[in-house]
């Protein structure tokens, strides 16, 4: 099929326990999916040590205290096909409709530069904007819809039309009421304009006001930063902590600090923009390794830190794996106990970015090493956004004192950066304190468990109903794949239209030909309300044929995960 | 032409018949040979290495990281920060200590502004704080558009694009244009986040001494050269100027009019960062265009964060639709952050409401300014660095120690000696080895409207004092 979709982990719907070494066939598929996976392009090179590996760190128990279950169903050769065939036509339409606009036969919408500086260098090369005139622009009603509440359960958005295809939107002045929210990185229903949080929040509005107008080096270093650093850090269980205004400048801005030039820095190869960037702008060598692919990492590490840099066989300085906790696309959670493992014996270092993990994962809330039950000290940098479960916003970096010393002093936004609005800050204390129990409630804890639950319920009910979702089975990410373009539109307008509000996502964001939809849980999401969505949804995905599993399951009630699978493969 | 070929394939075949045996079978294994190379299986010369499991396995026991980080001394003089109590407005609790704020940007000191908390209130009391999703997946609330309509109807420009983080806006613009290959003409002075956004682009940077227009108009001259010497590469290769309005490092204000006719003399493009003088410059606070009356839409890109003067959080990037339209796709910043809390975009709202209503306030702050400017003259031991009308100033030594870390020292006594006055000032930070060109240590005075001449006077008296007793 497509390089991507082969790169998956695991083909076909199977729980698969992840034992990288094994080698006993299994049975139903799962023999294919395994060679899949554990047959690098050098074998010969890699297999031995890999044994030899994973008997030390596998030490007859396993690393997962849980069933660790994921599933990249193969796409569908039918599909695939029909997919590329959708973007030759699209491009071909392109190219006549660019034909057309050229001879002024079509009307041209696109802004045009000034006539003064018509003789300039193009500001834009023709193919860059390729796609987003003939592709994006014929869907583009999917994205930015404007909402006028708060962001919660369920949610109002604005009217929009457009009467020349999307090229401008006009407001007709009328609200979408209650539609359901099934879009934003709500997990733990944080986002309300009601209750304890948005109420200390006002009051230090009024106190303080919004802004800061300097840098935390400067004279914008608040007592209420340092407050809800010392938080932050109790939370994840770390010495220190620190925090900072935006979750992608976070990234973006504190990797340079940590890595430089003869620095290795390997990253998963779907992480985000922000980890990309951050890793760039460091100046070390990047590589990357497949996705969640234990082996591709481990033969990375081994033959960096064999062979040094290149050409001058020098060893490197320091390895830095970038991975995330919950893949934001793909729904996917870090193979966390086997990175710790090979990070350890490999003496790398580990930046694990929390952005969506954090509050949505961990009967604690506290995101993936509370997840797996790991010790968070084995992580070198915990970073993490507060814009998601926390209904905040800005972006945090935990880890040993030396650590955040290092970067309070060395941090590009400590010092050039405004620091955090008093209010945002005090949303934070509060919903960390709520999560934590130290508000004297169990709200916070219910909400981490009904995450779960919902979470949980969603997914089987999903894969019930016969769509291919990706990802991991506890993680409140759930991407539904669409394949075909045309079916991006069409999906997230029929959503709206029966009032649920819906992700949807295609090239660049993802592979050319894996564009899907994607459902984020909340706990604020009622059984009622997954309910209709599922309803919903399974009336759309019957619509537009986007039931494409070929693994149906019969509906069952308390099975959520498939056990007899990896009995089979115990070793 | 056609039958030429024909002879010399006819030619060719004859040719063939005649060689001699040895030399067809040579030609022979050539060509087995060049086949097998074709199919052989390509290696990376890595690999080659020819070190037993045993050896690699010694070499990963026996390889040691350098530290995570290198150990931080407990003393640095940036690791303990100065902790204000409350809000850092006009009258500020810095390490516990009351005292009149010489340090934050709020120039036109909206940050305690009744009204913008009220109308930030009303906003948390209808959307909460968070905004929970990047612009594309319902995170664009209906403030958002309105704060987008208003900067754009503010700054006179078909469109304006609001980013979440003041520091990211031209950090993500700028490689949002610019790419591998092109050439980007920057001012020494410009600012950090210039210098990121730069950095991101990977394009070819040309530093020109600040605000020196020779010096730049020697660099497009030199480039003009180049370009002749390889035209079809020139025709791809999109030019910029990107300078500071009002430069934040040096407190001057960069040449615009100068800069705009070398534009169209060498069709370069202008990207002006406008930070510190947005909300300060013109007499409406349009900024450096209109101090200096210079057409708005001569300027490619405005870029301003909307934390100094509109005393909120975020910042924006303003000008005509077909180069602003583009980052809503490509600026990095914008695409895969959360938005803007809804709160802080009303706050702006409101803070622009109030500089509409209010234009006299501009003028307010230019009088505070040249106040403050003329009565730090004369402080022994000290220059200030700035035009007179800039708000936020330099006190830089005379004459260096010749250690920075010495001259970082005793201007921090004069800061703690004016903070024991109840004078708060700060030190202008920055990351010594990422700085292009450092700038030299400096105290930073920041005027605001809401200094009386009293407090400027007791302001500048102290600080005299302090130099007088510090700097002998």
């Amino acid at each position: 099929m497509t390089e991507s979709s082969a790169n998956k982990p695991a083909n076909g719907e199977v729980c698969q326990r992840p034992k990288n070494g094994v080698k006993q066939p299994g049975r139903n598929g799962l023999v294919k999916s395994l060679h899949h996976y554990h047959h690098p392009p050098q074998p010969k090179h890699c297999d031995p040590e890999d044994q030899a590996q994973h008997a030390s760190h596998n030490g007859g128990v396993g690393p997962y205290n849980r069933p660790f279950c994921e599933s990249f169903e193969e796409t569908p050769m039918l599909v695939a096909v029909l997919t590329y065939m959708g973007y030759g036509i699209l491009t071909i339409f392109g190219y006549l409709r660019d034909f057309l606009r050229d001879w002024k036969i079509e009307r041209c919408h696109i802004a045009r530069e000034r006539e003064e500086q018509k003789d300039f260098v193009p500001l834009y090369q023709d193919f860059e904007n390729f796609y987003t005139r003939n592709l994006y622009m014929r869907i583009r009603d999917s994205w930015n819809r404007p909402i006028c509440s708060v962001p919660g359960a369920k949610v109002d958005l604005v009217e929009r039309v457009s009467y020349d295809y999307n090229w401008t939107f006009d407001y007709t002045g009328r609200v979408v009421e209650g539609v359901i929210n099934m879009g934003s990185y709500n997990y733990l229903g944080f986002a309300e304009n009601t209750g304890y949080c948005s109420e200390t929040a006002a009051l230090v509005t009024e106190k303080y006001g919004v802004g800061v107008a300097s840098s935390r080096q400067e004279m914008g270093n608040l007592d209420r930063h340092e407050e809800m650093e010392a938080l932050v850090a109790r939370f994840l269980g770390v010495e220190s902590a620190m925090a900072f205004g935006m979750g992608f400048a976070t990234n973006s801005m504190n990797i340079p600090a940590l890595s430089g030039k003869g620095c290795l820095i390997l990253s998963d190869e779907l992480n985000h923009a922000s980890l990309v960037l951050g890793a760039r702008l460091s100046g070390s060598t990047i590589r990357v390794f497949k996705h969640n692919n234990m082996p591709s990492l481990e033969k990375m590490l081994r033959d960096a830190i064999v062979h040094g840099q290149p050409r001058t066989h020098r060893p490197w300085k320091k390895i830095l794996i970038l991975v995330e906790g919950i893949y934001s696309m793909e729904g996917s959670i870090v193979r966390l106990p086997e990175v710790i493992a090979l990070k350890k014996r490999f003496g790398a270092y580990l930046y694990l970015d929390e952005a969506h993990s954090i509050g949505a994962l961990g009967p604690g809330g506290r995101g993936v090493v509370d997840y797996f039950g790991l010790d968070p000290r084995d992580v070198d940098v915990m970073m993490g956004t507060f814009t998601k479960s926390f209904g905040a916003a800005g972006g945090y970096i935990g880890g040993s004192r030396e650590l955040i010393d290092y970067l309070r002093v060395h941090s590009h936004s400590a010092v050039y950066a405004t620091s955090m609005s008093p209010p945002v800050v005090e949303q934070i204390i509060t919903s960390m304190k709520c999560i934590m129990g130290e508000d004297g409630t169990t709200l916070g804890r219910d909400r981490v468990e009904q995450l779960a639950e919902n979470t949980v319920y969603f997914r089987r009910r999903m894969t019930e109903m016969g769509f291919i979702i990706y990802g991991n089975c506890d993680s409140p990410v759930v991407p539904m794949m669409l394949y075909m373009p045309a079916k991006i539109g069409a999906f997230g307008r029929e959503m709206l239209k029966r009032n649920i509000g819906v992700v949807v996502v295609g090239f660049p964001a993802t592979t050319i030909i894996e564009s899907r939809a994607r459902f984020c849980i909340s706990a604020a999401h009622t059984k009622d309300m997954l309910d209709t969505a599922l309803c919903v949804i399974s009336e759309v995905g019957d619509l537009l044929q986007v039931k494409y599993s070929r693994y149906r399951r019969l509906p069952t009630l308390d099975r959520a995960f498939d056990d007899s699978i990896y009995d089979e493969i115990q070793d | 032409m056609a039958s030429g070929q024909q002879w010399v394939l006819v030619e060719m075949v004859q040719a063939l018949y005649e060689a001699p045996a040895y030399h067809l079978i040579l030609e022979g294994i050539l060509i087995l040979w060049i086949v097998r190379l074709l199919f052989s299986k390509t290696y990376k010369l890595q690999e080659r290495s020819d070190l037993t499991e045993k050896e690699k396995e010694d070499l990963i026991e026996e390889w040691q990281p350098e530290p995570l980080v290198p150990p931080v001394s407990k003393d640095h003089p940036s690791l303990n920060y100065d902790i204000v109590s409350g809000p850092p407005s006009h009258n500020i609790v810095v390490n516990g200590k009351q005292c009149i704020n010489f340090a934050s940007f709020n120039f036109l000191g909206l940050l305690d502004n009744e009204r913008v908390k009220q109308k930030a209130l009303a906003s948390l009391r209808k959307y909460g704080v968070g905004t929970c999703g990047p612009r594309g997946f319902y995170g664009t609330f209906d403030v958002h558009l309105e704060l987008e309509d208003r900067l754009a109807k503010f700054m006179r420009t078909e469109e304006a694009i609001i980013y979440s983080y003041g520091f990211a806006t031209i950090a993500s613009a700028i490689p949002a244009y610019s790419k591998r290959g092109d050439i980007v003409f920057v001012d020494e002075a410009a600012c950090f986040s210039i210098q990121k956004g730069l950095q991101a682009s990977r394009s070819f940077i040309k530093y020109f001494k600040h605000n020196d227009m020779e010096d730049l108009e020697r660099l497009l001259k030199e480039q003009e050269v180049e370009d002749q010497k390889n035209p079809r590469k020139a025709r791809v290769t999109r030019r910029f100027i990107v300078v500071e309005g009002l430069y934040i490092n040096t407190a001057d204000v960069c040449p615009l009019p100068d800069l705009v006719k070398l534009k169209y003399k060498y069709k370069v493009r202008i990207f002006l960062e406008e930070s510190m003088s947005f909300g300060v410059l013109g007499g409406r606070g349009r900024g450096v265009t209109e101090h200096f009356g210079v057409n708005i839409d001569d300027i490619d890109l405005i870029s301003a964060n909307m934390e100094n003067a509109v005393a909120s959080i975020g910042g924006f990037c303003c000008g005509r639709s077909f180069v602003i339209d583009h980052q809503r796709l490509s600026g990095q910043g914008y695409c895969f952050s959360a938005s803007l809390p809804p709160m802080l975009a009303a706050a702006a709202i409101e803070a622009l409401n109030i500089m509409e209503e209010d234009p006299d306030i501009f003028s307010v702050l230019r009088e505070k300014c040249e106040q403050v400017h003329k009565a730090l003259q004369g402080t022994p031991g000290i220059k200030v660095v700035g035009e007179s009308y800039v708000p936020a100033l330099h006190l830089q030594l005379e004459s260096s120690s010749g250690s920075r870390e010495t001259d970082v020292k005793r201007l921090r006594q004069i800061v703690d000696y004016c903070l024991e006055r109840q004078i708060a000032l700060t030190l202008a930070r920055y990351l010594d080895k990422e700085e292009r060109f450092l700038p030299p240590p400096s105290i930073r005075v920041v005027v605001t409207i809401e200094q009386t001449t009293e407090d400027i006077n007791r302001a500048a008296s102290c600080i005299r004092e302090a130099a007088l007793v510090i700097l002998k």
